[in-house]
């Protein structure tokens, strides 16, 4: 009878592990266009050869192997997919906003898989998202890296396996509007500073006991209280948690290269940033990196004195700087977005085109996997009709590892894979852009001025 | 390319006689020119071709290898009457109270709003300026991006603009039923029916002796007797086609369509009412869930070939200056390079009520150009020269004064080490 119970237990965890999930891979040969590599530059008349969802060869006169599809891509042009690193797309809910600090909550609980801007997102060559925590406080909640496998119903097979952890920070008029609607701390910058110094001391302080009781070789010793807040910001004192810091103004971005260095956190990646380009050579210094916007500007009076200049001048001055959308719409052509580097600045094709692959890769802390192509590199791939950067660049397909997501020949209006039963009439949603397009305050703000109604990041 | 001041220098606009030379001009009306000089006197274009004779007394700008286009006209923005979208008291383009068509865009244009140099510079050298909210917010006006006063910047052209009642679900959170939907189309088109009745009838009266001031009907009395346009902003195709036929019951004359995002659904229609049309935003998501993502982008280019009349806007207010790439968009997903650059010139001149002055390089016209690099669809195009009016207006704006202070920016003192070392004895 044991013996029975035994095998059919082990019968049971093999038939559950069968079905334990991974993401669907595919083998495709792409043919004769132009390879924009983005560290090695553009290849033309070059193939790419991709085997189980990685690029494996990249040449020319390669031959498909057996049972593989070959693409034709002759005057088209292959990029790695693109990497927006600012997204709320594909996310049920957006701001924890009860508290200003909320480092517990993750994106990861309230991923939407039917969210047809995921699709959109793909025809416009996106294959990876940061979907992010909103602003609502100055320690938000974390986020999650995803692949666009449009189709997946399961939450968990949107990640971006591996990818390392990261959480949202806020600062300035975001978080200070939720707190002076709740008549609580911080409603100015200086507390929003002291929100900060004192999380991160407190953090300390809780790290101390646990040690202190793991330590302990007292046999009456009793634990200290669980805390997964706290103990996800001691994971981001131990560097284990990436901080992606929502911020505009120059002295709150130099307040925070401040705070970090007080407490010995060597990595950060500042969001919008749209004053960056003021501190540029502090950032440098620090190592901080900068996810900006092309040319939003002016819906909030902290980024009333931006430049569209900004991403060029923090290039220029040695930041790592990528382009993101923080916007359904914006991602759709952020390859558009990415070459206004070259109208406002002189970036070369190459350095543009990284602002939106291998610097958010490398900025979530994926750059091992994908941002370019590169043997051995993930299959998330673009193919454009046009040279990407060039405003008649229509996506042709998109692929992530190396399978086939969105085709343009092959693309039917209707892409939803539910509907609601019990809608009545088809809903028309007109260009509002606070609706679809800007997320970052949603459910947050209590009450804001009438004129948020356009912007809110 | 960032032409900015010199140290203290302040760059003024230039006013007088200017000859372009060795350019490629793109009149859009008649043709291109590849090699062609334009001279400008005093505001008005005096000479455009290829032999064109160069007066002795004017300015000669050599512009070899760069291209000449009509400055590009935004058909929908709030331009100068809002600058910080989420302060209210920077806003002026919504007043309260559902039916204000008295209410003049004009006047409230801030001439000075730092925004409008940003816009200028990309090109983009007219509006078209909306009040929005209610019913009849108020009167739209066309503004040259140049002048220290609202009447300086006035480019020729008032509207009245109408917002037509919506079955469009607006806002995610809030589901109407269809019976409330229709419910509240009834309640609001019997408020404007009402609000049009006594336009009509004070139209008759207006000149008795003891009719009393009432300013938001007489503001819809032009509109009445065809002397002043109306811009009906809809956008639903039900909507759509809902004002044709309200439309053609009043008989008004002068009627501009604006907005239609759904205008691809019923372009037949539209084409066949005779209605010109200002659409955009393009770069927008498709308004229903089961749309083609390229829904928007698509939009003009199928009412462009319906035959419909078709000028395009941004619908943005500090980002006008993405005009050139709205239109690109519609041109890359079916309207065609030209189309798209009538779309944004003549055509948006001509459905403003402007055509005769403004939209196209011609003998005649008002000198509003801008010199650029190439085709100033593609996004690396630079702009280097700019005529609004005949002003040579300075190519600088605060983002171009920033790139150049910040580019390469003082390093500053450092505090954490002393200025200098004291050496002890």
């Amino acid at each position: 009878m044991k013996t029975k119970n035994i095998l059919l237990s082990l019968l049971l965890v093999l038939c559950t592990s069968a079905f334990a999930q991974e993401a669907p891979k595919g083998d495709v040969l792409f043919k004769g266009g132009t390879v924009l590599t983005i560290t090695n530059g553009a290849l033309e008349n070059t193939d790419v050869l991709v085997r189980d969802g990685k690029i494996s060869r990249i040449g020319k006169g390669l031959r498909a192997p057996n049972g593989v599809e070959t693409v034709d891509i002759t005057g088209k042009f292959l990029m790695p997919g693109i990497i927006d690193a600012h997204s709320h797309i594909a996310g049920s809910a957006i701001n924890e906003g009860t508290s200003q600090v909320t480092a517990e909550v993750s994106m990861e609980d309230v991923v939407d898989p039917y969210d047809v801007s995921i699709y959109r997102a793909l025809a416009g060559g996106v294959t990876s998202i940061h979907l992010m925590h909103g602003s609502a406080n100055v320690i938000g909640g974390q986020n999650e890296t995803m692949k666009l496998r449009w189709g997946q119903t399961d939450p968990d097979m949107l990640r971006f396996e591996g990818a390392p952890r990261t959480i949202k920070f806020a600062l300035g008029e975001n978080p200070t509007r939720g707190a002076r609607a709740r008549g609580i701390q911080p409603q100015s910058r200086m507390g929003i500073e002291m929100m900060l110094r004192n999380s991160f001391s407190e953090a300390q302080e809780y790290e101390k006991r646990w040690k202190a009781y793991n330590a302990s070789k007292d046999p009456k010793k009793v634990a200290p209280e669980y805390d997964l807040r706290m103990q996800t910001l001691v994971d981001i004192l131990n560097g284990e948690v990436l901080v992606h810091c929502h911020s505009y103004r120059a002295d709150e971005i130099y307040m925070l290269l401040k705070v970090f260095s007080d407490f010995n956190i060597p990595r950060l990646t500042f969001q919008h940033a749209n004053e960056a380009y003021k501190v540029a050579p502090e950032l440098a210094a620090f190592g901080a990196t900068a996810s900006v916007f092309a040319d939003w500007w002016a819906y909030k009076l902290e980024v009333y004195y931006s430049t569209a200049y900004n991403a060029a001048i923090l290039h220029e001055n040695g930041v790592l700087t990528s382009i993101n959308s923080d916007s359904g719409e914006l991602i759709r052509h952020l390859f558009h977005e990415a070459a206004k580097t070259q109208k406002y600045g002189n970036l070369s094709d190459d350095e543009a085109l990284a602002m939106i692959t291998l610097n958010p890769a490398k900025q979530l802390g994926i750059d091992n996997r994908v941002g370019s192509i590169e043997v051995g590199k993930d299959a998330d791939i673009a193919i454009f009709d046009n040279h990407p950067l060039s405003i008649y660049a229509v996506p042709q397909m998109t692929f992530v590892d190396g399978v086939k997501y969105f085709d343009i020949n092959n693309d039917k209006a209707d892409q939803r894979i539910y509907i609601d039963p019990e809608s009545s009439i088809e809903e028309v949603t007109l260009f509002e852009k606070m609706d679809y397009n800007h997320r970052c305050m949603e459910g947050a703000a209590i009450f804001f001025g009438q004129n948020l109604i356009n912007h809110q990041h | 390319m960032a032409i900015a001041q010199e140290d203290d220098q302040v760059l003024k606009a230039e006013y007088g006689k200017f000859a372009l030379t060795n350019a490629k001009i793109y009149t859009v009306t008649k043709g291109v020119i590849e090699n062609g000089t334009l001279v400008i006197n005093n505001g008005i274009i005096e000479a455009v071709g290829a032999n064109v004779q160069i007066p002795n007394d004017a300015k000669v700008i050599d512009v070899a290898g760069k291209e000449i286009y009509p400055g590009m006209i935004d058909g929908g923005t709030t331009l100068g009457l809002n600058e910080i979208g989420s302060i209210a008291e920077a806003q002026d383009y919504r007043e309260y109270g559902a039916i204000t068509p008295q209410m003049e865009a004009l006047t409230a244009v801030n001439p000075n709003a730092v925004t409008i140099p940003v816009t200028r510079v990309s090109g983009v050298t007219t509006v078209w300026t909306m009040p929005q909210g209610g019913v009849l917010p108020g009167t739209a006006a066309a503004i040259n991006l140049f002048g220290y006063t609202p009447d300086q910047m006035y480019a020729g052209q008032r509207g009245i603009v109408m917002n037509f009642p919506s079955t469009a679900g607006g806002r995610r959170w809030r589901r109407l039923s269809e019976d409330e939907i229709k419910k509240r189309q009834e309640r609001a088109m019997k408020e404007i029916n009402e609000t049009w009745d006594k336009a009509e009838l004070y139209a008759k009266i207006e000149n008795a002796e003891d009719v009393r001031n009432y300013p938001e009907i007489e503001a819809l009395v032009p509109v009445v007797k065809g002397e002043t346009p109306i811009f009906i902003e809809v956008n639903a195709a039900q909507d759509i086609l809902n004002a044709i036929e309200w439309i053609k019951g009043r008989g008004y004359k002068q009627v501009v369509l604006t907005g239609v995002a759904e205008g691809w659904r019923v372009a037949d229609e539209i084409a066949e009412s005779g209605y010109p049309v200002i659409a955009g935003p393009v770069q927008a998501i498709p308004t229903r869930s089961s749309d083609s993502f390229d829904a928007a982008y698509a939009n003009p280019g199928i009412m462009s070939k319906a035959g419909v009349k078709v000028a395009l806007r941004t619908m943005d207010n500090e980002n006008a200056r993405n005009l050139p790439y709205h239109a690109g968009f519609a041109a890359a997903y079916g309207m065609g390079k030209e189309e798209a650059l009538k779309a944004i010139t003549i055509n948006a001149a001509e459905i403003l009520g402007v055509g005769d002055q403004i939209g196209s390089i011609e003998v005649g016209k008002k000198a509003n150009f801008f010199v650029s690099t190439g085709d100033p669809f593609e996004t690396a195009t630079k702009i280097t020269d700019l005529f609004i009016d005949g002003y040579k207006v300075p190519m600088t704006s605060r983002h171009i004064r920033l790139y150049d202070e910040f580019l390469n920016r003082a390093t500053g003192v450092d505090k954490t080490k002393p200025a200098i070392e004291i050496k002890k004895k």
